[in-house]
């Protein structure tokens, strides 16, 4: 840190005592919020490998404390021992994973796809439907944000009873669509506005059609908040319980509703519970740690001038 | 939240010389979208033909009407861009979205309010009746359902609470540290986390009564009891507290972002001034993250009012209804009692409590950010 000004140098030398204070002040901080982050994700993990005593005497620390068993592993069908052989619950979990896997990606694709074609259109073209002009349309999207999805829930449950529709992954897929929708649209219009609309005109002079231009000219260089849009409507769908505990019942379950059904039973097995609900975490813990700077690029969009 | 106006050289709506499409195709576009609007029309009425056994040709559930749904709207998009050429292309960007949340948003909706109407138990065997304002005038009189609408109110009070915290995080996250990107890693990590893998992790474990780490902790502090969900006012403040734990990076992230595009100059001058840290603060600093700070805290608010996952998991309301959301509330009455007309009617009164609530919410964030600056 170079010396910029007298006043400033003067206090920064004066109270050596005070900076070491504040330096661990900051660094206590942000410890102790970490072990607060941490912890109970350290605890989750643990647990999954301890067995009846260890938990009611509270180990904490593997090896010193306890010693690890696979013993939550084994009774989800994951242990080492137990992967090769048959497990009913594990064809159950991965099921439940795999409707997970499929309804988010699923939802966030289609969101993706119809949400950054409207917000392209609403960036860079005039509507008008009677009295609905483009600031309408864009408050009408994003209006969808406010509305909770308790007002949803029991007339689509009626309504997909009469379509056929409970208990699909497709029925689950277009409601989660409707609910990433708004916030697609909002990072998507903030990505569209960033692009100079001289790029496409260009590409218009050089005889490409408007969707020629959309495809080859814009998508790419939009592509980075499409990633992050993507993402973040993936970690929403993945963690949606509401919807997914009232329209599924045996063949659409997500892993939510699965490790909600399993809490809610007495006398339930510490282990195999803390092995369920690390497996559950664990897809989301690894994208979290991997493509953060997306996760953060499409939470900020917009918030900042 | 402010809508961002329109690039003033967006091009205009009109560009394309309309005289360039030859009246045949124009007449083949309109012949579409009529034959395909019959079409739907047709599908409809047969159905609801059947179903009353007017008729009986007919199929056996409405999953017709939304393959005819997709069909026109196909149907509509082809005609716009025969009959409009450049402008219909134009509209093919918004069509999809805008059919997909209508058909998604309005019917239901309107669906919802014609259920909240009638009283219906799917558990019993009369089926739907309609009855009027009946479950309105239930509903005023019903004390859970107020106690859930005092409880959202708390739940969103605690919004200010977890906004300090999450400010306090954002500055520490931007002071000059070290492995920067490793804490903001880990900051970050409980909104990843689905709300009810936390309910267990942290509700129903961390928390429990006898051997649960939180407890052994209360018990050493001097708490004898720690039994967090018991009585109402701890049990309300655990949920807090829980939910709190997984939505405070939400608001830390976005107050990060407002303070990195802080300029640096202003502090710097701040500090040729004379002005302390704790002045620079309150001075420079806050009012200046104002309208990030708004932003964040109406997001926050709008993602609390639908807060339901974490009690449903944890206390299922309890005890006695105490930590109830409205949306819990109205989940256990559909769930426990299949009361779906009564449970239609709290949903669509808490709909459109939301809607005044967040509109006068908008107006005076706004009117509160201008005052200021």
């Amino acid at each position: 840190m170079s010396v910029q000004t007298t006043d400033y140098a003067a206090s920064e030398i004066r109270s050596p005592a005070s900076f070491v204070a504040n330096r661990v002040f900051i660094y206590g901080a942000l410890v102790f919020w970490a072990f607060i982050c941490l912890f109970p994700i350290y605890w989750t993990i643990t647990t999954s490998f301890k067995t009846a005593v260890d938990v009611t005497q509270g180990h904490l620390i593997p090896f010193v404390d306890f010693q690890p068993d696979w013993k939550g592993w084994r009774s989800l069908g994951l242990s080492p021992d137990s992967i090769l052989r048959t497990s009913t619950v594990r064809d159950e979990f991965i099921k439940r994973f795999m409707n997970s896997v499929i309804t988010s990606i699923g939802a966030s694709s289609l969101a993706i796809i119809i949400g950054s074609l409207a917000a392209y259109g609403l960036t860079r073209y005039r509507y008008q439907f009677g009295w609905f002009k483009n600031q309408d349309i864009s408050f009408f999207f994003l209006s969808q944000l406010i509305l909770p999805p308790v007002v949803l829930a029991l007339p689509f449950l009626v309504l997909y009873r009469e379509v056929g529709m409970l208990d699909t992954r497709v029925g689950l897929i277009l409601l989660y669509t409707l609910m990433v929708l708004p916030i697609v649209i909002w990072i998507m219009r903030d990505q569209f506005n960033s692009i100079p609309v001289e790029l496409e005109e260009a590409a218009l002079v050089d005889g490409l059609s408007i969707w020629g231009a959309f495809f080859r000219i814009v998508m790419p260089i939009a592509l980075p908040g499409m990633v992050a849009a993507f993402i973040l409507a993936m970690v929403l769908c993945w963690n949606e319980y509401f919807f997914a505990a009232l329209l599924t019942s045996t063949d659409a379950k997500t892993i939510p509703v699965m490790v909600a059904s399993q809490t809610g039973s007495q006398g339930i097995n510490w282990w195999s519970m803390a092995a369920l609900a690390t497996a559950a975490i664990t897809p989301l813990a690894v994208i979290g740690i991997a493509l953060e700077r997306y996760l953060i690029m499409g939470m900020t969009a917009g918030a900042v001038k | 939240m402010a809508d961002q106006t329109l690039p003033t050289n967006a091009w205009p709506a009109n560009a394309a010389p309309s005289d360039l499409i030859s009246p045949g195709r124009k007449r083949l576009g309109r012949a579409l979208m009529a034959i395909a609007t019959l079409g739907l029309l047709a599908v409809i009425a047969v159905q609801i033909l059947y179903k009353t056994e007017v008729d009986t040709i007919g199929f056996e559930t409405w999953r017709p009407v939304v393959y005819a749904y997709v069909l026109w709207g196909v149907a509509l998009g082809v005609g716009q861009v025969l009959t409009r050429g450049e402008d219909g292309q134009r509209a093919l960007f918004l069509l999809p979205a805008l059919l997909f949340t209508i058909a998604m948003v309005i019917f239901p909706t309107l669906f919802g309010f014609y259920i909240a109407l009638t009283d219906w138990n799917l558990s019993s065997f009369s089926g739907r009746k309609f009855n009027g304002l009946d479950n309105f005038w239930q509903m005023l009189a019903d004390p859970y359902y107020r106690n859930a609408l005092f409880n959202m109110v708390l739940y969103v009070l605690a919004v200010l609470v977890e906004y300090v915290i999450a400010f306090g995080l954002a500055l520490l996250l931007n002071a000059q540290i070290r492995a920067r990107k490793f804490f903001r890693v880990v900051f970050l990590m409980p909104l990843m986390l689905s709300p009810v893998a936390v309910s267990w992790m942290i509700g129903k474990s961390l928390m429990e009564y006898r051997f649960g780490p939180a407890a052994a902790l209360a018990r050493q502090l001097g708490w004898e009891n720690p039994a967090f969900f018991s009585n109402p006012i701890t049990a309300r403040i655990s949920i807090m507290v829980l939910d709190a734990w997984t939505f405070i990076p939400f608001m830390m992230i976005m107050l990060l972002a407002g303070l990195q595009a802080m300029s640096r100059e202003v502090l710097e001058a701040a500090r040729v001034d004379g002005a302390n840290a704790w002045q620079t603060f309150w001075q420079v600093t806050f009012p200046l993250m104002l309208p990030v700070s708004v932003t964040a805290i109406i997001l926050r608010i709008i993602f609390k009012l639908k807060l339901a996952d974490i009690i449903i998991t944890v206390t299922s309301g309890g005890p006695g209804g105490a930590t109830d959301s409205v949306s819990s509330f109205i989940y256990r009455e559909y769930r426990d009692r299949s009361n779906v007309g009564y449970g239609t009617m709290l949903a669509m009164a808490y709909l459109i409590i939301i809607i005044v609530f967040v509109t006068w919410l908008l107006k005076a964030a706004n009117r509160f950010v201008r005052n200021v600056n």
